[in-house]
C-alpha cells in the first residue's frame, strides 16, 4: 500500500480556526495542539465551551445521574426537575445489569421524576419532592434513593440535601441522599462525575464492613458496563482468582459501594470520571489505586499482570500468565485474519474522558493509526499525565465543585501496603497512583483537540479523509453523510462488549466490517458515474 | 422481567411520575425549527439540554441534527444569559452561516427570567444579525406542557415573526403541520398537489430529516419552508391547522397577525380524519377531490373490509401524544377494535373530551388519562389489571410488550429501535394502509405463533 500523504500539522491547525471570529480562534487555538510525545505541549482542557459553537458536550447532570449513578440497579434515581432531564437519561446509555434473580431489585428500566411545574418553580418544589420520595418508597421499597437536581432546582433554592435528610430519618430503612448536579455546574459532564463521587463516598461507601471473602480483592472503578464490558472483565478476573468487591458502577448494587472499603486495591478504568473516589478511598481507608486499561488485548494482558504484581503473589502471577496464554492465541488468530484489511487505515477518536485514549490500543492492534484524538470532557491530566495536576489553574467554573476534605478514618484506615512497599513496587515499574495520559502514546505530529467542535471535525475529515471516525450519536450521521463510517464509542453502536480479550475480537470484527463495507462504494448512482468515454459516445 | 416492580395495583400518586409519556418543550421547538430551510436551532440554556435533544432526535431519525447552545455556566445563570446569547448569535452567523436562527428557551433561562425578545433586539442593535438574516425566538419553559407544547410554540413563533400581510390575497392555502414525521409532511404535499392546490406547509421537515446519502454532508439540507414562503403565509386565503395541540397555535397566530382565517383539523391519520382533511382542503381551495384520491380511499376501505375479522374486538392500549392518538383511536374504532387504555403525558382538557366522544359507543368505560401522572407505569398497571391484545406507542413500550408478551406497534415519538417511520407516511389513505398492515402483521404473527399445529392456517 502506498503511504498516505498528510497535510502539514501546522497548516491543519490554521485551517481549523481560520473561519472563527478572532476571539473564538484565540480560545480554540489553545485547545488544538500538535503532539510531541517527548515534550508534551500543554492542552487547554476543562474550559467552558464558547456559546454558539456546536460542541459534543453535555452537562453536569448527565455526568452525575447518567454516567456514574445510572448503572446501579437497586437505587431509585429520582430526578427533581421538569420532565425532560429524566426522560433523556432513561435507558439511553446501555449500562447492562444482571440482577441476581427474579426477586433482586432492578430499577434501571424505570424513569423517576418530580415533573416540576410552573407553580413549583414559583413557590418551591421541596414539598413535591418529599411527596415523590414517599410515593417512590411506598411503591418500590428501595434501599436507597438518590435525588438529582436539575437547573431550576438550584436557582429557586430547593434544598435537596435537607429534604434527603428529613425523608431518610422519616422512612428509617432507606438511605436517601441528594446531588447538586444542576446542568449549569462546571463546564461539562465532568463536574457531574465529581459531584457523584463525592456524594457516593460521603453517604454510601464504608457502611458495610462485612468481609465477603476472597484472597485478592479489588474494586473496579470507572467501568460502566456499556455493552457488557464489565461482564467480560469480571470473567477474566474470576478466571484469575481475583475477587471484584465492587464495580463503580457498571452492573453494581448499592451494597457493593457500602462494602467497597473492604477491597485491597482500586483499579481505575476511566480516570476522568472516578479518580476522585480512588484518592478519597486511599486517604480514608488506605487502599492504593492503580490505572488499568482493559481495552485492547495487550493492555488487558498488561493490566492483569499489573494487578498480580501488586499483590506480589507468585501463584496469582502464574495463574494470570496461564489465563493470558489461554486467551491470547484466539485473539491473535483473529488479528492475523483481519490485519491485512485494516493495516494502514486511519482513525480519529473524539470521545469521552478516557475512551479516546484507550481505543487507540485496539486500532493499533489492527495496524491502524490514530492521526487525531481528543476528549469531550477530559482535563489536562488526561492528556498530559497526572504530573501536570499541580500546575492546573483552577478557574471559576471548577472552583464551584466541592472538594471533600477527607482524612484517615480513625477505625477503618488500614494501609494495605506501607509507603516503602509501594515505593518498592514503583521502583520495579508498577506505576501506582499514576496516569501518563493520552499524549505520550500518540505519535509526533498527531493532532490533539479538546472539546472538538462540529466545524473542526468537518474540516479534519476534509483534510485527512480518515477511514473511520469515532465519536457519539450526535456526530454519527453527520460524519457518515460525508462517506466516512463512524463508530460510536459511547454506545458501541449497540454492539460490544469491547473490553478484555473477547471484547477485542468483537471490536476487530466490527471495525473490519465498517471500514470495508460494500455500501460506501454504492453511494454514487450509476448514472452519475459516466466516464469521459461514455460521455463522448453520447455526444456523438 | 424488565419492569419487575410494576404490579396490577394502581397506587394513588400526586407527585411522582414514573416512565413518562411525554418529554419537555425545547425538543419540540428544536424539531419544528429544523423544518425551516437554512435554519439553525438554538437552545438558550445549559449545553446538556441541546445535547440531549440532538441525541434523542438523532436516534429517532438516524440523521444529522444540527443545533447550537448558549452553554450557560453558573455565572451566566446568576447574571443572566444575554451575553451568552449575543455571543452565540454572532458565532453561529460567522461559522455556520444559517439564514435563520430559531432560538428557544429552557427551564434554566425561563427561571432566571431571560427575555428572548429583548436579547434578540440587542443582538440586532449591536449589528450581530447580518443583513437579510433572521433570528426568531419562542419561549419554551420545560415546566409547562410537554414537547408537543414546545413544538406548537415554535410553530406559532414562525407564523408570528415571519408572516406579512401585503393586502393582496394569494391563491394558496396554509397548512400548519402538527407534529408529524417528514414522510407525513411529504404525503400532505403529495395529496395537496393531487388536488391541484398550492399550499404553504410549515414547518416541513421532509428533505431535512430524511436526507439522502450522497457522500456529502449538507449542513442545511434542501428541505424546509423558506423565509419567503413563511412571509407569504400572511397573504394566503386561509389556513388549515393540523392537530389541536401541536398545529392549532400556528393557525391562531396567523389569524391574529394577518387575519388569515384558520380551521383546525385532526392530523389525517386513518380513514375519517383523512376524509375530513381532504374535504376541508377542497372546500378551502374550491377544488374537487380527484378520482385517484377516491381510489386510494377505496383501497384502504377495501383492506378494512377484507381483513375485518382480524381487527374485530381486539383490545388495545395506547400511549403517546394527543394529536397522534386522537385520530388513531378513531381509526381503531373504525376497524372495530377496542381502545381500552389510553395515556398521554401532555396536559389539556380537549384530549379526554375528544377521546370520550370517539369512544362513546364502542368503549364508553375506557381508561383515559392525560397530564400529571398519566404515565407508562399507570398504563402498565391498567394492562396488568385488564389485559389487552395489542400495545401501540413509542419505543419505550417494548419493555411492557416484552413483560406482558404483547404484540406491539411502534407509533409516535421517539422510535429509536426501528426504521421506517421517517420514510413511510402514517397520514392519508396510504398511511392508513401502512398502519393497518402493521397492526395486522403483529396480530397475525401472534396468531401464527400461538396456533395449535392442527389449526395453523395457510391462508388468512
Amino acid at each position: 500500500m502506498e503511504s498516505r500523504k498528510y497535510p502539514e500539522p501546522s497548516v491543519v491547525r490554521e485551517e481549523l480556526i481560520k473561519k472563527y471570529p478572532p476571539k473564538v480562534a484565540k480560545k480554540r487555538g489553545k485547545a488544538i495542539v500538535i503532539n510531541d510525545p517527548e515534550t508534551i505541549p500543554p492542552v487547554q482542557a476543562n474550559i467552558r465551551t464558547i456559546p454558539g459553537i456546536i460542541s459534543q458536550r453535555g452537562c453536569s447532570y448527565a455526568g452525575c445521574k447518567g454516567v456514574v449513578l445510572g448503572p446501579t440497579r437497586d437505587i431509585v434515581n429520582l430526578v427533581h426537575g421538569p420532565i425532560g432531564c429524566s426522560f433523556y437519561a432513561w435507558l439511553t446509555r446501555r449500562n447492562q445489569t444482571r440482577p441476581d434473580g427474579p426477586d433482586d431489585k432492578n430499577y434501571m428500566t424505570y424513569c423517576f421524576s418530580t415533573d416540576m411545574q410552573e407553580e413549583h418553580v414559583v413557590f418551591g418544589g421541596e414539598k413535591k419532592l418529599k411527596e415523590a420520595i414517599q410515593e417512590a418508597y411506598d411503591i418500590f421499597r428501595p434501599k436507597a434513593i438518590g435525588i438529582f437536581s436539575t437547573c431550576p432546582v438550584g436557582l429557586i433554592g430547593d434544598d435537596v440535601h435537607a429534604v434527603a435528610r428529613e425523608m431518610k430519618e422519616k422512612l428509617g430503612d432507606c438511605n436517601i441522599f441528594g446531588f447538586s448536579c444542576e446542568g449549569y455546574k462546571g463546564v461539562s459532564q465532568s463536574a457531574g462525575h465529581h459531584i457523584a463521587n463525592n456524594q457516593v463516598f460521603k453517604h454510601v461507601v464504608g457502611l458495610d464492613d462485612t468481609d465477603k471473602g476472597g484472597k485478592f480483592k479489588i474494586n473496579m472503578l470507572g467501568e460502566y458496563n456499556i455493552g457488557g464490558d464489565a461482564f467480560e472483565i469480571e470473567r477474566l478476573l474470576e478466571k484469575c482468582g481475583i475477587t471484584m468487591v465492587a464495580s463503580f458502577s457498571g452492573n453494581s448494587t448499592v451494597n457493593q459501594f457500602e462494602n467497597s472499603h473492604t477491597a485491597d486495591l482500586n483499579v481505575i478504568m476511566c480516570h476522568r470520571s472516578i479518580n476522585y473516589m480512588a484518592e478519597m478511598m486511599e486517604t480514608k481507608y488506605g487502599i492504593p489505586w492503580m490505572k488499568v486499561n482493559f481495552i485492547g488485548a495487550e493492555s488487558s494482558a498488561k493490566s492483569l499482570r499489573r494487578i498480580a504484581r501488586y499483590f506480589e503473589d507468585e501463584e496469582l502471577m502464574a495463574k494470570v500468565e496461564q489465563v493470558i496464554a489461554e486467551e491470547l492465541p484466539v485473539v491473535q488468530s483473529v488479528i492475523n485474519e483481519i490485519y491485512p484489511r485494516t493495516k494502514g487505515k486511519l482513525a480519529m477518536l473524539f470521545v469521552g474522558g478516557s475512551r479516546a485514549h484507550h481505543y487507540q490500543e485496539l486500532f493499533g492492534e489492527l495496524g491502524m493509526e490514530t492521526i487525531s484524538a481528543g476528549y469531550e470532557f477530559g482535563h489536562r491530566d488526561d492528556y498530559e499525565g497526572r504530573k501536570v495536576i499541580p500546575n492546573i489553574k483552577v478557574d471559576a467554573d471548577s472552583k464551584n465543585i466541592e472538594e471533600l476534605k477527607v482524612t484517615a478514618d480513625p477505625e477503618k484506615f488500614k494501609p494495605r501496603k506501607t509507603e516503602e512497599e509501594l515505593e518498592k513496587l514503583k521502583a520495579e515499574g508498577l506505576d501506582i497512583r499514576e496516569y501518563e495520559g493520552m499524549m505520550p502514546d500518540m505519535k509526533k505530529g498527531s493532532i490533539v483537540i479538546d472539546d472538538i467542535s462540529h466545524y473542526e471535525s468537518e474540516k479534519l475529515i476534509e483534510l485527512y479523509k480518515p477511514d473511520i471516525f469515532c465519536a457519539g450519536i450526535k456526530e454519527k450521521y453527520v460524519v457518515q453523510k460525508m462517506g466516512v463510517p463512524l463508530k460510536q464509542l459511547h454506545s458501541y453502536d449497540y454492539g460490544g462488549p469491547y473490553a478484555g480479550f473477547k471484547g477485542a475480537i468483537n471490536f476487530y470484527r466490527d471495525i473490519d466490517r465498517m471500514v470495508n463495507s460494500r455500501v460506501w462504494k454504492l453511494i454514487q448512482a450509476p448514472w452519475e458515474e459516466t466516464t469521459e468515454l461514455e460521455a463522448n459516445y453520447v455526444t456523438q | 422481567m424488565l419492569l419487575r416492580h410494576t404490579t396490577n395495583k394502581p397506587v394513588e400518586r400526586h407527585a411522582l411520575t414514573v416512565n413518562p409519556a411525554k418529554t419537555c418543550q425545547p425538543i419540540g421547538a428544536m424539531y419544528a425549527a429544523l423544518g425551516i430551510h437554512g435554519c439553525l436551532p438554538h437552545s438558550h440554556g445549559s449545553q446538556g439540554c441541546c445535547s440531549y435533544h440532538r441525541s434523542t432526535l438523532t436516534r429517532h431519525y438516524k440523521e444529522p441534527v444540527m443545533a447550537a447552545t448558549s452553554s450557560f455556566t453558573e455565572g451566566s445563570s446568576v447574571f443572566g444569559g444575554q451575553a451568552n446569547l449575543v455571543t452565540a448569535i454572532n458565532n453561529m452567523f460567522t461559522i455556520y452561516e444559517p439564514d435563520i436562527i430559531a432560538v428557544h428557551s429552557t427551564c434554566l433561562s425561563e427561571t432566571i427570567g431571560d427575555d428572548l425578545q429583548q436579547i434578540v433586539k440587542k443582538a440586532k442593535d449591536d449589528g450581530k444579525i447580518p443583513e437579510g438574516k433572521h433570528v426568531i425566538y419562542a419561549p419554551t419553559p420545560s415546566f409547562v406542557g410537554s414537547h408537543v407544547t414546545g413544538y406548537a410554540n415554535m410553530v406559532a413563533a414562525m407564523a408570528d415573526q415571519f408572516a406579512e400581510s401585503t393586502g393582496e390575497k394569494l391563491d394558496q392555502i396554509n397548512i400548519v403541520a402538527g407534529w408529524m414525521e417528514p414522510a407525513d409532511m411529504r404525503e400532505i404535499k403529495r395529496l395537496s398537489k393531487s388536488l391541484g392546490v398550492t399550499i404553504r406547509l410549515f414547518p416541513d421537515t421532509s428533505d431535512v430529516l430524511d436526507a439522502p446519502q450522497t457522500g456529502k454532508h449538507v449542513f442545511y439540507p434542501k428541505g424546509g419552508v423558506t423565509a419567503e414562503e413563511l412571509k407569504s403565509t400572511g397573504d394566503s386565503k386561509s389556513t388549515i391547522a393540523l392537530g389541536c395541540f401541536s398545529g392549532e397555535p400556528g393557525g391562531i397566530a396567523l389569524d391574529k397577525k394577518c387575519k388569515v382565517p384558520s380551521k383546525t383539523e385532526d392530523i389525517p391519520v386513518g380513514l375519517q380524519a383523512t376524509d375530513r382533511f381532504l374535504m376541508a382542503l377542497s372546500k378551502a381551495a374550491g377544488v374537487r377531490i380527484p378520482e385517484e384520491i377516491s381510489d386510494e380511499r377505496g383501497r384502504l376501505v377495501d383492506l378494512m373490509t377484507d381483513m375485518e375479522q382480524y381487527f374485530d374486538g381486539k383490545r388495545v392500549a395506547l400511549f403517546g401524544d394527543p394529536d397522534d392518538l386522537i385520530p388513531l383511536t378513531e381509526f381503531l374504532v373504525d376497524l372495530n377494535m377496542k381502545p381500552v387504555h389510553i395515556v398521554s403525558g401532555t396536559p389539556g382538557k380537549r384530549f379526554e373530551q375528544r377521546m370520550r366522544e370517539i369512544l362513546k359507543d364502542s368503549v364508553p368505560d375506557a381508561n383515559i388519562k392525560n397530564g400529571p401522572q398519566a404515565d407508562m407505569l399507570l398504563l402498565h398497571q391498567w394492562i396488568k389489571k385488564e389485559p389487552v391484545d395489542l400495545l401501540i406507542g413509542n419505543t419505550y413500550g417494548k419493555y411492557i410488550a416484552r413483560d406482558e408478551d404483547l404484540p406491539f406497534v411502534r407509533y409516535g415519538f421517539p422510535i429509536v429501535d426501528r426504521v421506517g417511520h421517517s420514510y413511510f407516511p402514517s397520514v392519508g389513505y396510504m398511511g392508513g394502509l401502512r398502519l393497518a398492515e402493521k397492526i395486522l402483521n403483529v396480530l397475525m404473527d401472534r396468531q401464527d405463533r400461538d396456533a395449535p399445529e392442527e389449526s395453523f392456517e395457510l391462508v388468512m
